[in-house]
C-alpha cells in the first residue's frame, strides 16, 4: 500500500476501487476510511509523518501527498457516481413496469354543471351575468306575468306541480308553486334592475312529468334576457347564433322556426345542424339534419309592461335551453335518470 | 293533428312531397313529429283481370279463377270468394308478395288444385273491415298494373305538433293556407263528388231562438254558447261513407263509422269546426237548447258511461234533458244509428274556457273540445254546416228539410288591429317595404287597409286566427310569413348588463370546486323526498308518494345514492352536491312562499384511497376523515361560522351561535360488506370572500419543543391548546397534537396528548432561555388552570 517512500501507491488504490461493484456493501465507504479516515487512514498517516521530515523536503512530499489525495477523492467520488447509475439502472430493469400505479381518488363536477358553467360562461363574453332565483313561487312570477293568458291551454304544456298551502296575497302572489322554468327570474329581475338587462338564469324547473328515460320532474334549465333600448330580432339571432357556434362548433349551422310561447313574440325555436351527421339526416334528428335546441324570442310587451318599464321604448329577446339535454347529447348519456342516480362508475366517465 | 297529403293535394291541386311538406311547416311554425306513409305495404299487389271461372272438382265452395297479371302466363287462383267472375279487375297478390298481415303468398295447392298467388278482399289489403268478397276495382287499369298505381290509395300521414296558439292548423284548410303562401299557390276547398249540383239554402240569422224543419233551436246560455247554427236533414240512409271519403279520415287517423257521423267528422278535419249529427227521432219537443245543466243532471255519453254534469257545464238538450255535453260529447241516446232516416246537424261555437273548465270537470278530453279550446271560427259556422249538409245530402241522400239557421245573440265582426312599421323595425331590426309586409299578411287571410301617410296598416285579422289581437301579433305574422332566416344573424352593438353574477352562484362555484379538489364527485338529487319532518314543504299534487315533499336537507338523498351504488356492488362511495333546501321556519305564515337555502353536502363510505397491490389503500374513512371534509367545507360555503363538538358530532355555528352546518355517521341501509356512512352538510354563506392576505414568510429559524401531557378525559385536546396559546405568550408559532396514548401504566380515565410547540420570533433567533421561559410558563398554566401535567 506504500511505496518505498512510504506513500500510497495511486494505481493499486484505484485498482481496488474498480473491484467494488455494488453500493450497499461496506467496501467503498471502507476504502475511504482506511485511506483517509482521520484515526488511521494510510494518506492521514503520511500527512502526519510530514513533520518529522526535514524541512528542505516537507514542501515536496506535502504536495505530492495532497496530489495523491485529491486524486483519489474524485476517484472515489467517480466511482460512487458510476455504482449509483448502475444500480439505477439495475433497479430500472429488476422492477416490472407494467404494475398500476399508485392512483388517488379524484373529484369532479357533475357533466351538467359543467354544460351550464360553458354555456354561461360564453354568455358572459357576450355582456351577460348570472342572475338566479327561488325555485317555489307564485303564480304571478311564473304565468301571469309572463302573459300566460289565464286557464288557457298554453298552460298544458306546463304542468305543473303546486304547493300545499294556501295562496300568497298580493298583486304579484297566488297559488304557490314550483316553478316550471326559470323566466320568473326574468320578471324579478326587471322588476329590480333598470336596463340595460343582460342575464342568463341557470336553476331547477320543475314538471309534473313522469320520471322515465327522456323525463325528470325536476332539471335545470337555463335562460336568458337582455332587454334594452334598440334590442331587436337580429341581435336575437346573431347573439344565439354566436352562441351555438361557440359551444358546439365553428362550422355550426342554426335555422330559426317560428313557435310559440307566450312570454315572447315572435317566438322562435332555434335548431343546429345535426351534430351527429353534420346535416345529412340521421334517426338521432329523425332524418332531418337538424336537432332543437332552445326556444327564444323577442320579450312580449305584455312582459315587459308587467315589468313596470315602457314596452315602447324598451325591447328585448329571452331564450331558454336545457343542459340536462345537451349534456346526454354531448356525453351521450341515453337516459336522463343516470344524472340524477350518483352511480359512481358513471359520474366517473363524465366528470 | 294529423295531416293527409292527399287531402292537402286536393286543396293545392298539386302533387307534394310529405318530406317538404313537413320542411316548409316546420319553417312556418308547426314541427312535423312525424310522416307515417300509408298504405305502402301494397306495393307488390297488382291489377289482376279475371279472364276465366270454373268450378274446383274437389270442392263445392271453391273456384278457379284463371288471372291476367299482366304477364304472358295466366294464373290458376283457388278462390273462396262469391263475387268472383270473369272480366272484373281485383287485386292480385302475386307468388311472393307480402299482405299487409304479414302473410307472404306461396305456391299451393287448395284440395289437389295449385293456386299460383291470390286474389284479395279489402280487408286482406289493411282497407277498412269488408270482408264479405274480392274487393272488385273500378279501374281500368291494365292487368299487371301496380294497384298503388291505378288507385290513389297510398298517402303520407303527417303527425303535426300544432302550437296552443294556432287552431286553424287543427284543419286541412288551414294547413293547406300556410302551405299555399309557402309555395305562391293558390287554395280551395276540393269539390265533394256528387255534391256538385245541390243548391244548399242560405242561413237564417236569429237572436236566441229559431226553428227549422220543425226543430226549435235556441240558445238559453249565450256566455257558453254565442252561436248556433243548425238543420234538419229528412230521409238519410244510412251506410258506409264512399271510399274516397273514407280514405281521407283513415289517413287523418280517424275511423269510419257510418256516411252521417263521418261527414261531421270531415267537416272537423277540414275545417276545425266540430260538428255533431242527432237523430231527430230520439228528440223530445223536438228541440236542440243551449243552456246550462241543472242541478243534477246525468248524461250517457257516447261512450257509454253515465256522467254527472255540474252546473257550470253547458249541455245541449232537448225539450226534457240533456243530450249532449256542449263541445265536448254526444249523449248516446240521440246518437245516430242504423234505422236512423231524419238528422239535426249541429254547428255551434262555445267559449274556449268554458269548454276547458267542462272537459276537465268531466276528465274527458275529445277532438272537439280540444279544437273549441284552442278556439273555433266563429264567423265560419255557416260554411262548416253547409259543406257539411252537402256531405250527408251526396253521401246519405235524404233532402235539406228546411233553411238552416244561425241562432246569434251577440253578432260582432273580427276584430280590427293596427300595425306601425316603424314599430315593426323597431322590434324585428330590419325595415320591410310596405308591400312586402301588406302581401305577407294578405297571404295569412288577413284584409288589409294601407294608411301610408300615418306608416301604418289597418289590419282586418280572420276569424280562424283568434290569436292575434295586438300589434306584436300582426309583427309576429309578419316575420314568420317573410321567413326568419331572411333576417341577418351579425352581431351588432350592444351594452353590456349592469348586474354583477349573482353572488350565491360565484360562492357556489368556489365551493363545487373546493369539494372537487376534496375528491369528491358531484351529484344530483331530485329535490323532491318521501317524507318531511316538521316545517318541511309538501307539495299538493305530487307525481307519487315518493316525491310528495320538497327536501329540507340534502343528505337523505346522498344517503339513498349510496345505497344504490351499494346495490351496485360499488363499495367506495364520495359525493357531495350543491342544491337547494326548502323549509317554512316556524313563524312563518304559510301563505309565504317557503324559505330556500343553497346548502352544500358530502357523503363517503369505503376505502380512503384506491387500494393498491402494494398493499395501500386498504383502510376505510373514518370520522377523522369527515372532519377534515367538514372542516374544509365550512371553510369554503361558511368562512366566518366555526367547527364545534356537539353531542358527540361535529356542528358549524356562526358567531352569533346560529347553527349553518353538521357533519356525523349516517344510518343506511348497508349490506354487511359496506363501510359505514359519514355525511356532512354545510349552508351556503352567499357573501363574497375577501382574498387571502399574505404573511410574510419567516426569516429566522424556529424553536420546537414536544410535550407529552397527561391529560383526563373530561379535558379535550382544544382546551388544553387553548391554554396553550394563552400562556405561551406571543413567540408561540404553531400547535400541533402529534399523538395519543391510553392504557398501560396510565390507569383509567387518563390519557397522554404529545403536542409540539413552534416557537419563532420574526426578527432575531431564540435564545434556549426565552423558550424555555415560554415553556415553564405553558406547563405552570396547563398545571394551575387544569390540573394537567408533564408525563414523566
Amino acid at each position: 500500500m506504500t511505496d518505498a517512500t512510504g506513500y500510497p501507491v495511486l494505481d493499486e488504490l484505484l485498482t481496488r476501487l474498480h473491484r467494488i461493484d455494488t453500493l450497499d456493501a461496506p467496501g467503498l465507504e471502507a476504502e475511504h476510511i482506511a485511506v483517509l479516515g482521520r484515526k488511521s487512514g494510510a494518506l492521514t498517516g503520511a500527512m502526519k509523518t510530514l513533520a518529522t521530515l526535514p524541512p528542505d523536503e516537507r514542501r515536496a512530499f506535502g504536495a505530492a501527498v495532497n496530489r495523491v489525495k485529491a486524486r483519489f477523492e474524485a476517484a472515489i467520488a467517480d466511482r460512487r457516481a458510476a455504482l449509483e447509475r448502475s444500480a439505477k439502472a439495475q433497479e430500472r430493469t429488476a422492477a416490472d413496469l407494467t404494475m398500476p400505479a399508485r392512483r388517488r381518488w379524484t373529484g369532479g363536477e357533475h357533466p351538467v354543471t359543467r354544460v351550464i358553467d360553458e354555456i354561461c360562461g360564453i354568455f358572459r363574453e357576450l355582456g351577460f351575468a348570472v342572475a338566479i332565483g327561488p325555485e317555489v313561487e307564485t303564480e304571478w312570477y311564473n304565468f301571469l306575468a309572463l302573459n300566460f293568458p289565464p286557464d288557457h291551454p298554453a298552460m298544458d304544456q306546463h304542468d305543473t306541480l303546486y304547493v300545499d298551502a294556501p295562496p300568497v296575497e298580493g298583486e304579484r302572489g297566488g297559488r304557490q308553486l314550483l316553478r316550471t322554468h326559470t323566466s320568473p327570474v326574468q320578471m324579478r329581475t326587471l322588476l329590480t334592475s333598470p336596463p340595460p338587462v343582460r342575464v342568463v338564469i341557470p336553476g331547477m324547473v320543475y314538471r309534473n312529468d313522469p320520471y322515465d328515460p327522456s323525463h325528470a320532474p325536476a332539471f335545470a334549465q337555463i335562460e336568458g334576457l337582455a332587454v334594452d333600448e334598440g334590442i331587436t330580432f337580429v341581435d336575437l339571432k346573431a347573439t344565439l347564433a354566436h352562441w351555438a357556434r361557440r359551444f358546439f362548433a365553428a362550422d355550426t349551422r342554426v335555422r330559426f322556426r317560428p313557435s310559440y310561447f307566450p312570454f315572447t313574440e315572435p317566438s322562435a325555436e332555434m335548431d343546429v345542424s345535426c351534430r351527429l351527421c353534420g346535416g345529412g339526416g340521421c334517426p338521432a334528428c329523425k332524418g332531418t339534419g337538424w336537432m332543437e335546441v332552445l326556444g327564444c324570442g323577442m320579450v312580449h310587451p305584455a312582459v315587459i309592461t308587467n315589468a313596470g318599464l315602457d314596452a315602447e321604448r324598451y325591447t328585448g329577446f329571452a331564450f331558454g335551453m336545457g343542459p340536462a339535454r345537451m349534456a346526454m347529447l354531448r356525453y351521450g348519456v341515453t337516459d336522463i335518470r343516470q344524472l340524477y342516480e350518483g352511480d359512481m362508475r358513471f359520474l366517473e366517465q363524465v366528470t | 293533428m294529423n295531416l293527409s297529403r292527399r287531402w292537402l293535394e286536393a286543396f293545392l291541386r298539386r302533387p307534394l312531397d310529405a318530406r317538404d311538406v313537413a320542411d316548409r311547416m316546420a319553417m312556418l311554425g308547426a314541427t312535423v313529429d312525424s310522416i307515417e306513409p300509408i298504405h305502402a305495404d301494397l306495393g307488390a299487389i297488382r291489377i289482376g283481370l279475371v279472364e276465366d271461372v270454373r268450378p274446383h272438382p274437389n270442392a263445392d265452395r271453391l273456384r278457379i279463377a284463371t288471372v291476367n297479371d299482366g304477364t304472358e302466363t295466366r294464373r290458376n287462383v283457388v278462390c273462396g270468394a262469391p263475387n268472383v267472375e270473369p272480366g272484373r279487375r281485383y287485386p292480385f297478390a302475386p307468388i311472393g308478395a307480402t299482405l299487409p298481415g304479414g302473410l307472404t303468398i306461396e305456391k299451393r295447392k287448395l284440395r289437389g288444385e295449385v293456386s299460383e298467388g291470390m286474389l284479395c278482399s279489402a280487408r286482406e289489403l289493411g282497407m277498412g273491415q269488408d270482408h264479405t268478397g274480392l274487393w272488385e276495382l273500378e279501374t281500368d287499369a291494365a292487368p299487371g298494373t301496380p294497384l298503388l298505381e291505378a288507385l290513389p290509395l297510398d298517402d303520407d300521414r303527417l303527425v303535426v305538433d300544432v302550437t296552443p296558439n294556432r287552431p286553424d292548423l287543427l284543419g286541412h284548410k288551414g294547413a293547406a293556407r300556410e302551405l299555399a303562401a309557402s309555395y305562391g299557390a293558390t287554395y280551395r276547398l276540393p269539390p265533394i263528388p256528387g255534391a256538385e249540383s245541390l243548391d244548399v239554402l242560405p242561413a237564417q240569422r236569429a237572436a236566441h231562438e229559431a226553428s227549422t224543419g220543425g226543430v226549435r233551436i235556441s240558445i238559453e246560455d249565450p256566455d257558453g254558447c254565442p252561436r248556433f247554427h243548425a238543420a234538419v236533414i229528412r230521409g238519410v240512409r244510412i251506410g258506409p261513407s264512399p271510399e274516397w271519403l273514407r280514405r281521407r279520415l283513415e289517413a287523418a287517423g280517424v275511423r269510419s263509422i257510418s256516411n252521417v257521423v263521418d261527414a261531421t267528422n270531415y267537416v272537423m278535419l277540414e275545417l276545425n269546426q266540430p260538428m255533431h249529427a242527432y237523430d231527430l227521432a230520439t228528440l223530445r219537443g223536438p228541440a236542440l237548447v243551449a243552456r246550462r245543466a241543472r242541478p243534477g243532471e246525468r248524461l250517457v255519453t257516447l261512450d257509454g258511461v253515465e256522467r254527472a254534469i255540474d252546473a257550470e257545464t253547458t249541455v245541449i238538450a232537448d225539450a226534457e234533458r240533456a243530450v249532449g255535453i256542449a263541445g265536448v260529447m254526444g249523449g248516446a241516446e240521440t246518437e245516430v244509428g242504423d234505422a236512423t232516416t231524419d238528422i239535426v246537424l249541429e254547428c255551434a261555437w262555445f267559449a274556449p274556457s268554458r269548454i276547458r273548465r267542462a272537459r276537465r270537470a268531466a276528465g274527458l278530453s275529445t277532438e272537439a273540445s280540444y279544437r273549441f279550446e284552442r278556439g273555433v271560427d266563429l264567423w265560419n259556422g255557416a260554411e262548416a254546416l253547409r259543406r257539411c249538409i252537402e256531405l250527408v245530402l251526396a253521401t246519405a241522400g235524404g233532402m235539406l228539410a228546411d233553411a238552416p239557421v244561425d241562432c246569434w245573440p251577440q253578432q260582432s265582426h273580427p276584430p280590427r288591429s293596427f300595425l306601425r312599421l316603424d314599430r315593426l323595425t323597431q322590434v324585428l331590426g330590419v325595415e320591410l317595404p310596405l308591400h312586402t309586409v301588406e302581401q305577407h299578411l294578405v297571404a295569412i287571410g288577413a284584409t288589409v287597409v294601407s294608411k301610408p301617410e300615418d306608416r301604418r296598416i289597418a289590419v282586418d285579422v280572420p276569424g280562424w286566427r283568434p290569436d292575434l289581437r295586438a300589434e306584436i301579433d300582426l309583427i309576429e305574422e309578419v316575420a314568420r310569413i317573410h321567413g326568419y332566416d331572411e333576417f341577418p344573424t351579425a352581431l351588432g352593438r350592444f351594452r353590456v348588463g349592469n348586474l354583477p353574477d349573482a353572488p350565491a352562484f360565484v360562492a357556489a362555484a368556489g365551493v363545487r370546486r373546493g369539494l372537487a379538489g376534496q375528491g369528491l364527485l358531484e351529484a344530483v338529487t331530485l329535490p323532491m323526498v318521501p317524507e318531511g319532518g316538521e316545517g318541511a314543504v309538501r307539495l299538493q299534487n305530487p307525481l307519487s308518494t315518493d316525491y310528495g315533499w320538497l327536501r329540507q336537507s340534502l343528505l337523505p338523498g346522498l344517503v339513498r345514492q349510496v345505497e344504490l351504488n351499494w346495490s351496485n356492488h360499488v363499495r367506495d362511495v364520495r359525493l357531495f352536491e350543491i342544491g337547494t333546501v326548502f323549509t317554512r321556519p316556524s313563524g312563518r305564515s304559510a301563505a309565504e312562499l317557503p324559505l330556500e337555502r343553497i346548502c352544500a353536502a358530502g357523503v363517503i363510505s369505503g376505502a380512503r384511497e384506491p387500494a393498491h397491490w402494494s398493499g395501500t389503500g386498504r383502510e376505510d374513512v373514518d370520522r377523522w376523515d369527515l372532519k377534515g371534509l367538514f372542516e374544509a367545507a365550512v371553510a369554503l360555503a361558511f368562512p366566518s361560522a366555526s367547527v364545534q363538538v356537539e353531542d358527540a358530532s361535529w356542528v358549524a355555528r356562526t358567531d352569533d351561535g346560529r347553527l349553518v352546518g353538521r357533519a356525523s355517521r349516517l344510518d343506511a341501509d348497508a349490506p354487511p360488506w359496506a363501510g359505514a356512512v359519514y355525511g356532512f352538510e354545510v349552508e351556503l354563506d352567499p357573501s363574497a370572500r375577501p382574498a387571502p392576505r399574505v404573511r410574510a414568510l419567516p426569516v429566522t429559524p424556529a424553536s420546537e419543543r414536544d410535550l407529552a401531557l397527561l391529560v383526563p378525559d373530561h379535558v379535550s385536546a382544544a382546551q388544553v391548546e387553548a391554554r396553550i396559546r394563552d400562556a405561551a405568550g406571543p413567540l408561540l408559532e404553531r400547535v400541533e397534537v402529534l399523538d395519543e396514548y391510553r392504557g398501560g401504566s396510565l390507569g383509567a380515565g387518563l390519557r397522554s396528548v404529545a403536542f409540539r410547540l413552534t416557537f419563532r420570533a420574526p426578527d432575531r433567533t431564540l435564545s434556549a432561555e426565552e423558550v424555555d421561559k415560554a415553556e415553564a410558563r405553558v406547563l405552570g398554566a396547563l398545571e394551575t388552570n387544569l390540573e394537567i401535567r408533564r408525563r414523566s
